[in-house]
């Protein structure tokens, strides 16, 4: 496999930024996060109005229970895979009738994320200004859950409700140490590239619903 | 300026539904840019511009280091990183790969970077099937068009266009409802995704300190190509590298607001390394392309390297006059607007198209809404110093040289200015209190005709001001 030409352009990088190899870094601008104070209940009315603004629906329930009875309407019956997150077992939803769970094989995961219509996941956090689910890929969340279904369902305990961004990245200064894909879903898949008319679920999911428990 | 560079912008201009196409689009996002980036709806924004712009200064000033440091991550984390110094290059890696594991089919997310290197084109050449998957590119690839804007690769594209392009290519009953056309593609995709053996991706941000790529979407195609296949490859230019993962939250806050006027784009990927043991799923193979192609010429010029601070979001083409009337398909390159004015003569050298920094206004609207600050107008003059210098030996040059000497000792001569400007508004026609479009003979010389072809003249004044200060 050609080898490219990593000595030459790093050579001609230096050789232009007047550096040597090896080199420590000038001093970096200082990071910037700035974390607000929000209360929970404005973070969930927040959450809630930013996900519902990009067409997403969003239920709040009190409690697992709730949660699980909701989740079965939403499903009734169609073809349904659901993530290993252990809170989805908690809440009853992964031993719902239809509900195909415990993948850990890839090519499974494939073939039954590609037939079903429903993808049912946790979320490891929500991000309340912005509307967004942050899915960390681990054993407990594949994916492709959250990708290949026309709906993606994302059950959420309301305290991985964050303020914003700069909250996220306080609490994970570096994703990449735990996981080898985090992906920070702000609303159905969308694009406007025909004539700038918006269309939901091009490629991901036309249809997102986030279920807050608690 | 070449005959094919006026030629296409006069293609443009007299394309009336293209004119109005380009307009409304632009408009559009310009107008949600606004909305997003104005105080109320965001404080901060004109301190989160200032932080990227130094966060950007830095890394580019610290370049060899962030590109080390970021290749030690990606490979701890079981990647490999490759350079690239030009297209030759990034497709022979692409292709040797593709043959070692058998690969016949790519599916491709939007990259701006594998645009540069017209990497399909060399990987179809071989025998390679790539697709692209991204609605607007998709659209594009059928019918062998290149983007028309860095965000909008197919605004200049009606919905009957697109009816016309899939009836042809995908052999489907003519479909011009824009819902049904966009499910056309995504069934057509959604195969090519499950079969394809490799995924290239471009990348948004490199993340130094974590060895991760950060790609930013709306569609989902950019997840599906980079977590589908066994085999990810993404393809980035080495001035996307940034210090620190927590640096990306700043830049996120910009880039979709500025790009769409979305707070976030739908899905923002932080992705490094192969899927590690016990994750589901996720590629099995994971490489990192950084491209030079061209890049490494701007660094030694500290005003213009600033060039490559750029992060792709198309802020300054929607809100360019200029672009908002030639277009994108006008530009020499794959870049247009005032980002691709000033990278295209930087890249491929001023010749390949000298008239490109002159294409321009100069009225600042693109510094000013650049979310890291690029100071375009300013790199725009000295590209256009940059053009005069390696015209020097044309006869034109040596006139419009003598012409600005002449101008520039009449100015600096009161009397003979003011002497001068009463023989000029007494020569110049009346206006009728409008603008001045033609001259009478014998003013009306070609040069003179031609300048006015493009430009008013407002009506000399009765009393200059130098008459009415001595009489105040």
């Amino acid at each position: 496999m050609p080898q490219g030409s990593r000595e030459n352009i790093l050579h001609r990088v230096r050789t232009a930024l007047g550096r040597s190899a090896g080199q420590p870094p000038s001093e970096a601008p200082p990071v910037r996060l700035r974390i607000p104070e929000v209360d929970m209940e404005a973070r969930i009315a927040s959450l809630r109005m930013r996900i519902e603004a990009l067409a997403g629906a969003t239920h709040r329930v009190a409690t697992a229970e709730d949660a699980r009875a909701l989740v079965a309407g939403i499903v009734a019956g169609r073809p349904t895979v659901a993530s290993n997150s252990p809170y989805l077992a908690e809440c009853g939803i992964a031993s719902l009738p239809g509900v195909r769970t415990g993948i850990r094989e890839t090519d499974d995961m494939r073939t039954a994320a590609a037939a079903a219509e429903v993808g049912i996941t946790s979320a490891d956090y929500a991000l309340a200004d912005t509307g967004t689910l942050v899915m960390i890929s681990s054993p407990a969340e594949a994916r492709l859950v959250s990708l290949l279904p026309i709906l993606h369902v994302a059950v959420v305990p309301r305290e991985r409700i964050l303020t914003g961004l700069d909250e996220l990245f306080t609490l994970l200064p570096k994703p990449a140490d735990q996981t080898s894909s985090m992906v920070l879903i702000t609303g159905p898949s969308r694009t406007a590239d025909i004539e700038q008319i918006l269309v939901r679920g091009v490629h991901g999911p036309g249809q997102i619903t986030v279920i807050i428990v608690g | 300026m070449s005959g094919e560079f006026d030629q296409k912008i006069h293609q443009t201009l007299e394309d009336a539904n293209l004119q109005l196409a380009i307009y409304t689009a632009t408009g559009r996002l310009k107008e949600r840019r606004i909305e997003v980036v104005a105080s109320e709806a965001l404080p901060d924004y004109q301190e989160l511009r200032t932080q990227a712009n130094a966060l950007k200064k830095h890394a580019i000033e610290n370049l060899d280091y962030y590109l080390e440091e970021f290749e030690r991550n990606v490979t701890a984390h079981g990647g490999k990183v490759v350079y690239c110094k030009d297209a030759t290059e990034v497709s022979d890696f692409v292709l040797s790969l593709a043959r070692e594991k058998g690969s016949r089919l790519i599916v491709k997310s939007k990259s701006m970077t594998t645009e540069e290197v017209d990497l399909n084109e060399r990987l179809e050449h071989h025998g390679l099937e790539s697709v692209e998957t991204d609605l607007g590119e998709y659209i594009l690839q059928l019918a062998h068009e290149k983007p028309y804007h860095i965000v909008a690769p197919a605004l200049h594209k009606t919905r009957y266009d697109v009816a016309d392009i899939f009836e042809k290519n995908l052999h489907v009953p003519r479909e011009t409802v824009v819902e049904k056309q966009t499910a056309i593609a995504r069934a057509v995709l959604r195969q090519k995704f499950l079969e394809a053996d490799i995924g290239i991706s471009g990348a948004n941000f490199l993340v130094a300190d974590s060895g991760a790529v950060v790609i930013i979407e709306n569609e989902g195609n950019a997840r599906l190509t980079t977590t589908a296949p066994k085999i990810h490859i993404a393809v980035a230019g080495i001035e996307k590298v940034i210090p620190r993962a927590q640096d990306v939250a700043t830049f996120l806050k910009l880039l979709a607001r500025s790009a769409t006027g979305q707070l976030l784009s739908v899905y923002a990927s932080f992705l490094s390394g192969p899927r590690r043991p016990g994750e589901v799923d996720g590629p099995e193979e994971f490489y990192v392309v950084l491209v030079d192609n061209g890049r490494t010429k701007l660094l030694p010029d500290k005003a213009k390297r600033q060039s490559l601070y750029c992060i792709r979001c198309g802020a300054c083409l929607n809100t360019c006059p200029v672009y908002r009337k030639i277009g994108g398909h006008s530009f020499p390159w794959v870049y247009s607007g005032p980002i691709g004015a000033i990278i295209t003569p930087q890249f491929m050298g001023v010749s390949h198209e000298p008239g490109l920094p002159f294409a321009s206004s100069l009225c600042g609207a693109c510094g000013e809404v650049c979310p890291v600050k690029i100071d375009i107008p300013k790199v725009l003059l000295d590209l256009r110093s940059d053009v005069k210098k390696t015209e020097t030996r044309e006869k034109q040059n040596r006139l419009e040289k003598l012409a600005f000497k002449a101008f520039a000792w009449v100015v600096t001569h009161p009397r003979i200015y003011e002497f001068l400007g009463r023989v000029a508004s007494s020569m110049a026609p009346s206006g009728n209190g409008g603008w001045i479009r033609s001259v009478p003979p014998p003013m009306n010389l070609a040069p003179v005709r031609a300048w006015l072809s493009q430009r008013d003249l407002p009506p000399p004044p009765s009393k200059s001001f130098r008459e009415m200060w001595r009489r105040r």
